[in-house]
């Protein structure tokens, strides 16, 4: 290819058949894709990515290690389960999370298997260390900067299907409601790719690119900034419905560069986050609701800004959090450090608190699934940090990812393809294809800033009704820009035009939600100032948003009945966050 | 309405005496997540064509030359 074929628009469609789609080749899409061939080897499987599978998602640049491992020995699904329950503040459906805390340790050894190592103490055993509030979780990888290698060669091993640089645009679903395919688009030429399918996997992972970075930077996010919230926004318009959508992920992490200090890699180490005394003021760094909330109110209390303190640890253990974090995840943390001639031998590390977004890695806003990653759909699955399973991590995305891959390939074996209404093609075409029509608009940069801006504005917990219906106003005004006069030049920017569509949708979802709630919960990701109180009476239960008749509609559901029982003592554990003050 | 072209200093620098794009290599473009680098007209060499970066370095880590240096935008750096 030469580069003047690169993002010309070219007009084109192509129709493809297989038995499981996967869409999104990160984390959890792989793992999907690989066990949906393993369990049925005969069936078609294609894995479709917006970027490349070589190096997409969350973990592009590898992983420093596991932060929900449960091993044998160190903790039981069950302690497990209990510990996730309450973090997540009770609304949990345990049967999900049980089902990944019980089968997350035949993934490690899995995972093994393809060639990444975890870490192991002089007695052989995994060295498993203590992040979260109660229990032992957290291990080390130290390879851990070649995961995507090595899922690649287990992807070419198997000779998956892989389809890079095809940006899935909408669901196509038949008379039934049962899924039948997915829409694409080519980023670099604009052509189309129909896909059928008789079940599909959504890996698209979180909705990144909802706030905006306090730097301005519109790519400057906490997750890989491809992860714009396309799934959510897909799964919406098919009819699927959307999880407790206003439990945000907000982060703590390094002030500017955006990036996780990393409190997980260096807390075993000794390090520990600090306010500008130097002082501990939070019990655990392990990242929940209840924590930023405590991390909110000292920056508020005039005790901010808050630090990730490594200054007293002695050199050479530095050294080895230095070589893990400017190696992993996100290397580029070690230039950052470098240019403002930040220390972590004499210097305290300045964080802040991350834009708002959806992701169930961390948080628990996602696409509803159940125990088998099946969504309210039949024959459409999700996995990963855009599904509803909580906290669930790099981990939980490989482990759901291949409960999903199973289950899917099982559902593809006892179905046939669903027939779709061949105007939802034509329809979605145009819809894609109107800012490429138009010689004169506003483009899609200035329609995603403006709709982020507004996020930020309006939608930043503490959250303010009023604010919030202020902001839907000037987000109604943004998409009337967006449908009647979003203008593209070329393949690349329609790929951000659709990326904006998503954003948009997911900042109408995340407002709706909120509004929804009539109390607070979560700790800062849902902390209501016209309803500061945890309601369990009212609001002890899931809530569910949806497109019905075209609009969008929320409702409650009961979360079900515990599998893992919990006292009423332990309910509350992670709201006791603060360090008491001695006597 | 017209449009204006706000200039910005990007993050990934390609050296040219290094960049084998001309051979053939497309590493550095086939990886990057959000599909910022392109080839040259002028040179043949990879550039950075669009100011849309995670700073994240698979453009970097898998150059065979070692011809791609990511820097930290401007804005946060």
């Amino acid at each position: 290819m030469t580069s003047p074929s690169f993002d010309t628009i070219v007009d084109g469609l192509s129709e493809v058949d297989c038995d499981v789609l996967v869409i999104g080749g990160g984390t959890a899409g792989p793992m999907a894709a690989l066990k949906a061939k393993q369990k049925n080897p005969k069936a078609k499987v294609i894995l479709l990515e917006k970027a490349n599978v070589k190096r997409s998602g969350a973990i592009s640049m590898g992983m420093d290690g596991l932060n929900n491992a449960v091993i044998p020995g160190y903790a039981t699904p069950e302690q497990y389960t209990k510990e996730i329950t309450i973090a997540n503040d009770g609304i949990v459906d345990q049967k999900a999370v049980l089902k990944y805390a019980r089968n997350c340790y035949g993934i490690i050894e899995e995972l093994d298997s393809f060639g990444i190592r975890f870490q192991k103490n002089e007695n052989g055993d995994f060295d498993v260390k203590k992040v979260h509030h109660i229990g032992t979780y957290v291990l080390p990888m130290p390879n851990g900067e070649t995961v995507k290698k090595a899922l690649y060669r287990q992807l070419r091993r198997a000779q998956m299907l892989i389809s890079n640089r095809y940006m899935a645009t909408r669901l196509l679903t038949g008379a039934s409601g049962r899924i039948a395919g997915a829409i694409a688009v080519n980023t670099r030429t604009a052509e189309f790719l129909v896909i059928k399918a008789k079940a599909v996997i959504l890996c698209m992972g979180a909705a990144g690119r909802l706030g905006l970075p306090t730097s301005g930077y519109m790519f400057g996010t906490y997750e890989n900034a491809a992860n714009s919230g396309d799934g959510y926004a897909m799964a919406y318009h098919a009819g699927a419905k959307l999880a407790n959508l206003e439990c945000f992920q907000i982060n703590p992490l390094i002030k500017d560069y955006n990036g996780p200090a990393c409190a997980y890699v260096a807390g075993p180490f000794g390090a520990y986050t600090a306010n500008n005394e130097g002082k501990r003021f939070i019990e655990c760094d392990y990242w929940s609701g209840q924590m930023m909330l405590e991390f909110f109110n000292e920056l508020q209390s005039g005790k901010g800004p808050v630090f990730l303190k490594l200054n007293h640890l002695h050199s050479d253990t530095v050294g080895e959090i230095e070589t893990i974090l400017h190696t992993v995840e996100r290397p580029t943390r070690g230039l950052f450090h470098e240019g403002r001639k930040t220390d972590y031998r004499k210097d305290m590390v300045e964080m802040h608190i991350s834009e708002i977004g959806f992701c169930s890695g961390h948080s628990a806003s996602g696409v509803y699934v159940d125990d088998f990653a099946r969504t309210t759909i039949p024959g459409l699955y999700a996995a990963g940090d855009m599904a509803s399973v909580p906290h669930n991590y790099m981990l939980g995305a490989f482990t759901n990812g291949a409960v999903a891959g199973e289950d899917a390939a099982e559902f593809a074996l006892n179905h046939d393809f669903e027939a779709f209404d061949a105007a939802d093609v034509k329809l979605e075409q145009a819809r894609v294809l109107a800012p490429t029509k138009r010689e004169d608009g506003i483009p899609p940069n200035q329609i995603e800033f403006k709709t982020r801006r507004l996020v930020n504005d309006y939608f930043q917990p503490p959250k303010v009704t009023r604010k919030f219906e202020l902001g839907q106003a000037r987000l109604a005004e943004v998409r009337e820009d967006m449908e009647n006069t979003m203008v593209v030049k070329n393949a690349h920017e329609l790929m951000r035009s659709l990326e904006a569509t998503s954003i948009l949708d997911c900042a109408e979802m995340a407002a709706h939600a909120s509004l929804y709630r009539t109390e607070s919960r979560w700790g800062l990701y849902h902390l209501r100032t016209d309803y500061p109180e945890k309601d369990n009476e009212n609001w002890f239960c899931h809530t569910l948003l949806s497109k019905q008749d075209g609009r969008m509609t929320s409702e409650k559901k009961a979360v079900e009945d515990y599998v893992v029982p919990v006292a009423d003592e332990e309910k509350d554990l992670y709201a006791k966050q603060r360090i008491r003050a001695s006597a | 309405m017209p449009f204006a072209q706000s200039p910005s200093a990007v993050p990934v620098i390609v050296d040219d005496a290094k960049c084998i794009a001309e051979k053939g290599c497309r590493v550095c473009i086939d990886v990057c997540p959000l599909d910022v680098l392109r080839l040259s007209d002028l040179t043949g060499k990879a550039y950075m064509a669009y100011d849309e970066c995670w700073y994240c370095m698979p453009c970097e880590a898998d150059c065979p030359t070692g011809a791609v240096k990511v820097n930290i935008p401007y804005l946060l750096k």
